[in-house]
């Protein structure tokens, strides 16, 4: 099983706080991996919020195609940054690429006026040009490509990638506001670093405890939705785009996701007053449905930071925070890590029937769908 | 003795060797009573006499007598018509089991009927060639909720088993506002009803017994309102009884319009005076078991109530293959699916239903590019599907599978990104083997919203017919356990609370083995197009399918 986490704070903080996040949770051979994503980046990316960062990981060679491929659209590199890594301390569980590449850059020229949709293609497109290009040569792997966002997946025991990237050295250089992180590689099939969560897309990150089991019927209807619908290497990347696709394509209210994922039965539907609505949602997405057990969190755009379950609560979820904090984990026990002191009797374990939903204010509401 | 000229014997003569059925009959255990030649609706045995000689010898010492005695006895009958059909009415009502049918399977019938008659052997029933496996049977649920994620309870859990009837929007057509952070209607779409994936499928009044299709109404009725199974009826093509077009009990039923129109003045007649819309319209353009056929209700089943049923006189009543007067695909959705969409006022989905045939995928994309969105389901009828009558060579020799067909649309509705958006509903033998939830359960995983079925409610309801030649007379008017007939004698031996009872405990029961069968796939809705959760030890099936092939 997954454990999954998420910290929000009114103050940037550092990576390690995830890490201590996640590792009190660990079981068995959870800790196969470590990957996390940073939303709204403070320390030496806080003076680049509107740019494009790009988060890779690659050898030298795929560093040259990514730069040829930048290049030639017409993007400039405002600046780079590489975290202080540590390859000569021996016995680490980890199997590191050769680089690690965070960028900010500046739109081509062609784009100053652009209006804001068009950029956002351009990002979307110019990240897919460059993974396939590193795909097909084999030679690394792009996580994001968006502004105040920074992504880094990595394959080994979490302990020993916090080691290796000096995650354990808290700093005010290398922080965010949000951060999601997970602990663990795919278990069930091939260790791909694709596969772990969280996932980010377009300002929308989702990272998921669960085996989605409509897997398929997800993955065959969302890859003719749209162009970034791509990979499906986990299961879990169907509810991103599900998530992409309700709020950020249809422009629905992040609500309905709930609605569409875990649609409400057709007994409970027509007691409604909003039954018509809800009805032909069930049927007309009715392929973005999710069964299976199944927790998820997750990030939109704007910062709002949210929980659902599947419709049966077959996996487990806690919310908890303080004034300045708030944490959406799997376990409780890592919550407590974090935040020893914060008062547990405002801990939320969300039910099947509701969304948590937490805003810049740190205002956390539930949801009742 | 005379010697025995063997020129009496005609080489083209029948004889009971040439028969499908032949009677075996043990005349020591048989008490004469008669009940078998009384019961035996196709005059195929008949009572007799015969001639015995018998040898005796009394006293101490060999001495031979001769005498001649007359024993009564029931015989078979033996002709090129109104012969045996094996139906065993005779060793149902037989007190001593003393007379019973048995195949013949070097029969010589259908060379025999054919050169005797210069006609084309018709009959009710399915298919009777065997010349492949049931493809669903080769298929397994394979994919076990264990460790990665939990199987449900299929006794505590809940689970939504609905399926949409009618013309589901794309996502981005739908007519949504948003107003104040909520979804709110601009103008209402078309028309979905959510409906139990199992439709009892189209069966007129006219091939059935009029008592035997209210009996379907009826577990129809008592499903909905008392057991809550939506569960749809088709009325099948040849109109409804009045009463039930102007009563409640309307909703539940999805009317079907054939090419020959049958029974359609008096539904429009009756219009003003229903009280609820029905369930759906179900335009009809084929049929699984005589695909290119249509419909056919031979004159002597055309009794006086089913003549005014359906506004026609006593003759035979054959549908024509096709609407006539439309030409195209295109043209049909403007002007039939339009004109019965229109009638109800846009209010009631309109379905079509075809038997598949390697055309199915064409029609199919052609429909889900239809831009008015006014097909509101796609009915997909396989060859293995029943029929009341129809040529024989039709039933055994036209046709198409309906699982790789069933596959073939939901993929290239895939392929188009428009999966869901008209509903797939599969039919053709699906609960042949008498396990429908199974069957049900396979199809929609392999991409059906739900399916239809037929022959095996008439198997509830006692038809005693098989798929090996036995009966399969429902053409005839002289169904032997009143379900195809509209013979009143025939009809009495139908206990119609008994049939709508046998009905529903079946709809009971499946929706049972529904819920354990998604239970173990973790599956608390259905898994429409969830093939993954489909293995097949058959190599063919799996490659054809896009399922995984295990040994």
């Amino acid at each position: 099983m997954c454990r999954i986490g998420a910290i929000k704070s009114k103050k940037y903080f550092h990576p390690v706080k995830t890490l201590e996040l996640m590792r009190s949770q660990q079981k068995g051979h959870d800790n196969s991996g470590f990957a996390f994503v940073m939303q709204d980046l403070g320390g030496i990316f806080e003076g680049y919020k509107d740019l494009p960062t790009l988060s890779m990981a690659c050898t030298n060679d795929g560093m040259h195609i990514a730069e040829d491929i930048l290049h030639s659209i017409g993007f400039v590199r405002v600046m780079q940054w590489t975290p202080d890594i540590h390859p000569d301390i021996e016995g680490l569980n980890i199997r590191p690429m050769p680089n690690y590449v965070f960028e900010v850059f500046n739109y081509p020229r062609s784009y100053k006026y652009a209006p804001q949709s068009e950029k956002e293609d351009l990002l979307i497109d110019t990240r897919l040009k460059l993974r396939k290009a590193l795909e097909e040569a084999d030679e690394g792997y792009v996580y994001s490509f968006w502004p105040d966002i920074l992504t880094l997946k990595e394959i080994g025991d979490p302990r020993d990638i916090g080691t290796y990237f000096g995650l354990w050295d808290e700093n005010t250089d290398f922080t965010a506001k949000i951060i999601t992180a997970q602990c663990r590689q795919n278990t069930n099939y091939d260790i791909v670093r694709y596969a772990a969560h969280p996932f980010f897309l377009q300002g929308y990150t989702a990272l998921v405890n669960g085996e989605n089991t409509f897997y398929e019927k997800n993955k065959l209807f969302q890859q003719s939705l749209y162009k970034g619908y791509i990979g499906f290497e986990s299961d879990s990347q169907c509810f991103l785009y599900t998530l992409h696709y309700v709020n950020k394509i249809l422009k629905w209210p992040l609500k309905y996701f709930k609605h569409v994922i875990t649609p409400l039965p057709y007994d409970e539907i027509t007691n409604r007053a909003d039954r018509d609505i809800l009805l032909k949602i069930k049927a007309s997405l009715a392929h973005l449905e999710i069964n299976g057990p199944n927790a998820m969190i997750g990030v939109t755009p704007d910062g709002t930071l949210f929980t659902v379950c599947d419709s049966k609560k077959l996996r487990p979820v806690v919310v908890g925070g303080d004034d300045d904090t708030v944490i959406i984990t799997s376990e409780v026990t890592g919550i407590n890590e974090v935040l020893p002191n914060r008062d547990i009797s405002c801990d939320i374990y969300p039910t099947e029937r509701e969304m948590v939903v937490i805003d810049n204010d740190l205002k956390i509401e539930r949801w009742h769908q | 003795m005379a010697p025995i000229d063997t020129r009496i014997i005609k080489s083209n003569d029948i004889s009971k060797d040439d028969l499908m059925w032949q009677i075996e009959y043990n005349p020591q255990r048989c008490t004469l009573c008669g009940k078998c030649a009384a019961a035996c609706t196709f005059n195929a045995i008949k009572p007799d006499i015969e001639r015995r000689r018998k040898v005796y010898s009394e006293g101490s010492e060999p001495k031979p007598n001769v005498k001649w005695i007359t024993e009564p006895v029931i015989k078979q009958i033996v002709r090129t018509n109104k012969n045996c059909v094996g139906c065993g009415m005779c060793a149902k009502v037989c007190p001593n089991e003393a007379i019973k049918p048995v195949y013949n399977d070097k029969h010589r019938m259908n060379v025999k009927y054919r050169a005797e008659n210069a006609e084309s052997p018709k009959r009710g029933g399915r298919t009777n060639l065997h010349t492949e496996g049931r493809t669903l049977d080769k298929i397994k649920i394979g994919r076990i909720s264990q460790m990665t994620d939990p199987s449900l309870d299929a006794q505590r859990h809940t689970f939504d088993l609905l399926a949409p009837f009618g013309r589901v929007l794309p996502p981005e057509q739908l007519p949504f506002v948003v107003k104040d952070g909520e979804l709110e209607m601009e103008q209402s779409g078309p028309k979905t009803q959510w409906i139990y994936p199992i439709i009892i499928g189209d069966m007129s009044i006219g091939a059935l017994s009029t008592r035997m299709w209210e009996a379907v109404a009826i577990a129809t009725a008592y499903l909905n309102e008392i057991v809550g199974l939506p569960v749809r009826m088709c009325s099948g093509e040849g109109g409804m009884p009045l009463k039930l077009l102007k009563s409640r009990y309307l909703k539940y039923m999805i009317l079907q319009i054939a090419s020959g129109h049958f029974g359609w003045d008096r539904i429009i007649n009756t219009m003003p005076e229903m009280t609820e819309d029905p369930a759906g319209i179900l335009i009809k353009i084929g049929q699984g078991a005589k695909p290119g056929d249509g419909g056919l209700l031979l004159a002597k089943k055309v009794v006086r109530h089913i003549q005014e049923i359906r506004g026609v006189p006593k003759s035979d009543l054959l549908s024509p293959p096709n609407h006539q007067g439309l030409y195209s695909i295109e043209e049909s959705v403007q002007k039939m699916f339009l004109s019965m969409n229109s009638a109800f006022k846009f209010r009631v989905p309109v379905a079509i239903k075809v038997a598949a045939s390697t055309t199915s995928v064409s029609v199919y994309n052609n429909l889900l590019r239809d831009p008015y969105n006014i097909v509101g389901g796609f009915f997909l009828d396989g060859i293995a599907g029943g029929t009341g009558a129809a040529h024989e060579v039709s039933l055994d020799h036209t046709g198409h599978p309906i699982v790789s067909r069933l596959r073939d649309c939901y993929l290239a509705a895939v392929h188009q990104g428009k999966q869901g958006q008209i509903p797939l509903w599969a039919a053709g033998g699906i609960g042949m083997n008498g396990t429908l939830a199974a069957d049900a359960f396979k199809m929609i995983c392999l991409g059906a919203n739900g399916v239809f079925t037929g022959k095996l409610i008439l198997q509830i309801a006692g038809c005693v017919g098989n798929d090996y030649g036995k009966c399969n007379a429902c053409n005839t008017g002289l169904c032997p356990v009143g379900i195809t007939t509209q013979n009143r004698t025939l009809v009495d031996r139908l206990d119609v609370d008994k049939v709508a009872e046998n009905i529903v405990n079946y709809f009971i029961a499946t929706n049972t083995e529904l819920k354990k069968l998604m239970a173990p796939i973790g599956n608390s809705s259905l898994p429409v197009g969830r093939s993954d959760a489909l293995v097949t030890v058959d190599k063919s099936v799996a490659t054809r399918l896009e399922i995984q092939h295990v040994c």
